[in-house]
């Protein structure tokens, strides 16, 4: 795992520097730009001026002590950056599973029951859509219908214009409102959560489907399913006591890999629904070509990666007590 | 595939194989392929969308790029079907020569990518041992990255345009090409004719490129259908980010892009985004048909 980071690290530094972008011009501006002291100053206090290997061991030594360096862009120390932003994302990353998995469960166990029924038919259209909708696209124009022509929603950011910000506890607006026992807030947190979650969640809906589907369809011809039902069990018993927990592992693995399109998908939404996460600094650090934000950000990906995965092995031994860990 | 003895047609009952040369079988998928009314829909969907990008000199109703400023922002309408934009140009003309940029940026990202991406895994699983393993490291690294946040980082560096978010495309595009192609040598390199053809005196090389290869591409044709609309979505999104195509080429990322701020305005960004849709469900109907067709045994799942 430490060989595989640091990998990344080198991946990220070698596409953030061997290319010919100048982040001088893109950070000073032309008029700046032309000027050799401005430029000279700009390189020595951003340690540009030193040789390439010189600056990847800084920031791996900075690394080591969790330090990812300061933003060209805001500033600020990218680590206070990534906590400031971090958990914008992960409260839409959550809000975007727990959709997907309260849509797409269903509609793959539908799917499976009733094989080669319209139901079947209609999931599959359902996840052939999912996985081929262009995200950005769904954003822009869901925000246009849903919000700007039928009001149904309110707008972009976490929250509206006169709410204040609850205290900063877990930084996920929605836990924090709750624990100030502020349920107004909560209220406008979790309603700003809705529109965008959705448009993330379409990204891997029809993944969960489509999992679901083949894995419960597995399940119910196992003979444990055939005994449950020979027992004289009402069929809806069989197939969501019975079937559908032994059914949920292969959803949860594919959770845990979709986890990384859930990201891509995440720079999109926040982009466009002005959600200021990791998605969003992401992309105005990858356009200004501010170097230590984007090594923070790839490298905090990198851990979050981990980290879910992780979650799905442990989720294993929950769903199959079969499944041990020492 | 070629180790199955039976096939299970759809009313479930086993017939034996008749024959098992490798042109039976590729007509035996073509067969199944062209009895899914999906599969044909979708092939006949981007095919459309293909001879719309060729034909779109000759059947647009106006040119992409002339601006009309005094009618800007005007709704459908029978003049223009799908309305103007926010300089004035004509929406439905934009969309149909949308085509002609993410069309060939997606087929060339495609099949490049495969090929390197084969090459490199079918190698890496030949050879084994520690080449195999420093090769696959470096695929896993890739593969850490969000392909769309690696792309846009490359892209970025590399400054907007066309050809540089192809590159960049490419460069994320391989690995699972690489993954699958090395699972399939793997699994390939343990069957008699290996050792057969090594007895016959063959090279390794010949037995690589003329006997595993040809058996191990059946998975990847399938990922190629599905990558296809998988990368026209990538290249328009580029686009969108301002990352991609350059104003003032019609491309369908750059128009959903350029039609954002304009709510009032729906078709602006609204169309361009149907064209995208319509072309990545039909890969991925392909895609899926295709997939059964190739391997019976999964029609059941």
């Amino acid at each position: 795992m430490v060989v595989a980071a640091l990998g990344v690290t080198l991946i990220s530094f070698i596409v953030s520097h061997a290319v010919p972008a100048d982040p001088i011009v893109s950070n000073l501006g032309q008029i700046a730009s032309q000027r050799p002291e401005i430029v000279k100053a700009f390189r020595e206090k951003w340690g540009l001026d030193k040789p390439l290997y010189e600056q990847y061991f800084t920031f791996v030594r900075n690394l080591a002590r969790g330090e990812f360096g300061t933003s060209i862009n805001t500033r600020r120390a990218v680590t206070k950056d990534l906590a400031l932003f971090m958990p914008a994302t992960v409260e839409l990353a959550t809000a975007a599973v727990v959709f997907a998995l309260l849509l797409g469960l269903p509609l793959g166990v539908l799917a499976a029951v009733r094989r080669d029924r319209p139901i079947d038919h209609l999931a599959r259209l359902v996840s052939l859509i999912g996985v081929s909708i262009p995200i950005f696209w769904l954003a822009t124009v869901s925000l246009v219908l849903f919000y700007a022509t039928l009001h149904w929603t309110v707008g972009p950011g976490r929250l509206g214009p006169q709410i204040e910000r609850p205290d900063y506890v877990t930084g996920l607006y929605t836990v924090d409102s709750l624990i100030a026992g502020d349920f107004d807030t909560f209220k406008d947190a979790a309603s700003h959560l809705v529109l965008p979650g959705l448009v993330l969640a379409s990204s891997i809906m029809g993944l969960v489907t489509r999992v679901t589907r083949s894995s419960m369809l597995e399940v119910l011809s196992q003979d444990y399913t055939r005994t449950a039902r020979a027992k004289g069990l009402r069929e809806t018993r069989v197939v969501a006591r019975h079937a559908l927990r032994n059914a949920l592992i292969p959803t949860v693995t594919i959770l845990g890999l979709a986890y990384g399109g859930l990201l891509s998908g995440a720079v999109m939404t926040e982009t466009i629904f002005n959600w200021p996460g990791i998605g969003r600094y992401a992309f105005q650090a990858v356009v200004t070509n501010d170097f230590p934000a984007i090594m923070g950000i790839t490298f905090v990906i990198g851990i979050m990666y981990v980290i879910v995965n992780l979650v799905v092995d442990l989720l294993y031994g929950w769903l199959d007590p079969r499944i041990h860990y020492a | 595939m070629a180790t199955t003895a039976t096939t299970v047609s759809a009313t479930g009952q086993s017939e034996p194989m008749r024959d098992m040369t490798p042109e039976s079988e590729w007509r035996r998928v073509w067969s199944r392929l062209a009895r899914n009314p999906m599969a044909i829909g979708g092939a006949a969907v981007v095919l459309a969308w293909v001879l719309i990008a060729v034909m779109a000199p000759w059947i647009s109703p106006y040119d992409p790029i002339e601006q009309d400023v005094m009618n800007r922002l005007a709704p459908p309408s029978a003049q223009h079907w799908l309305g103007l934009d926010g300089i004035g140009r004509d929406v439905l003309s934009r969309v149909l020569y949308g085509g002609r940029v993410s069309l060939p940026v997606a087929a060339v990202v495609v099949v490049l990518a495969s090929i390197f991406g084969t090459l490199y895994g079918a190698l890496a699983g030949f050879v084994g041992r520690w080449p195999d393993e420093v090769a696959m490291r470096i695929v896993d690294m890739v593969l850490s990255f969000p392909a769309l946040i690696l792309a846009m980082a490359i892209a970025a560096a590399l400054g907007p345009s066309i050809h540089n978010s192809m590159l960049a495309m490419l460069m994320v595009w391989w690995p699972p090409y690489a993954r699958l192609a090395r699972g399939q040598v793997l699994a390939l390199k343990e069957c008699d004719f290996v050792p057969a053809a090594r007895s016959l005196g063959l090279s390794d090389r010949r037995i690589l490129l003329r006997h595993i290869l040809p058996n191990s591409v059946a998975p990847s044709l399938v990922l190629m259908a599905m990558d296809f609309g998988n990368a026209i979505i990538i290249t328009a999104a580029l686009s969108f980010l301002g990352l991609g195509a350059v104003p003032p080429t019609p491309e369908w990322g750059a128009m959903v892009a350029e039609g954002r701020e304009l709510m009032q305005q729906w078709w602006i960004s609204t169309f361009p985004g149907l064209a995208i849709l319509m072309v990545a469900i039909g890969c991925n109907f392909i895609g899926d048909g295709l997939r059964d067709a190739m391997d019976p045994r999964l029609r059941l799942r």
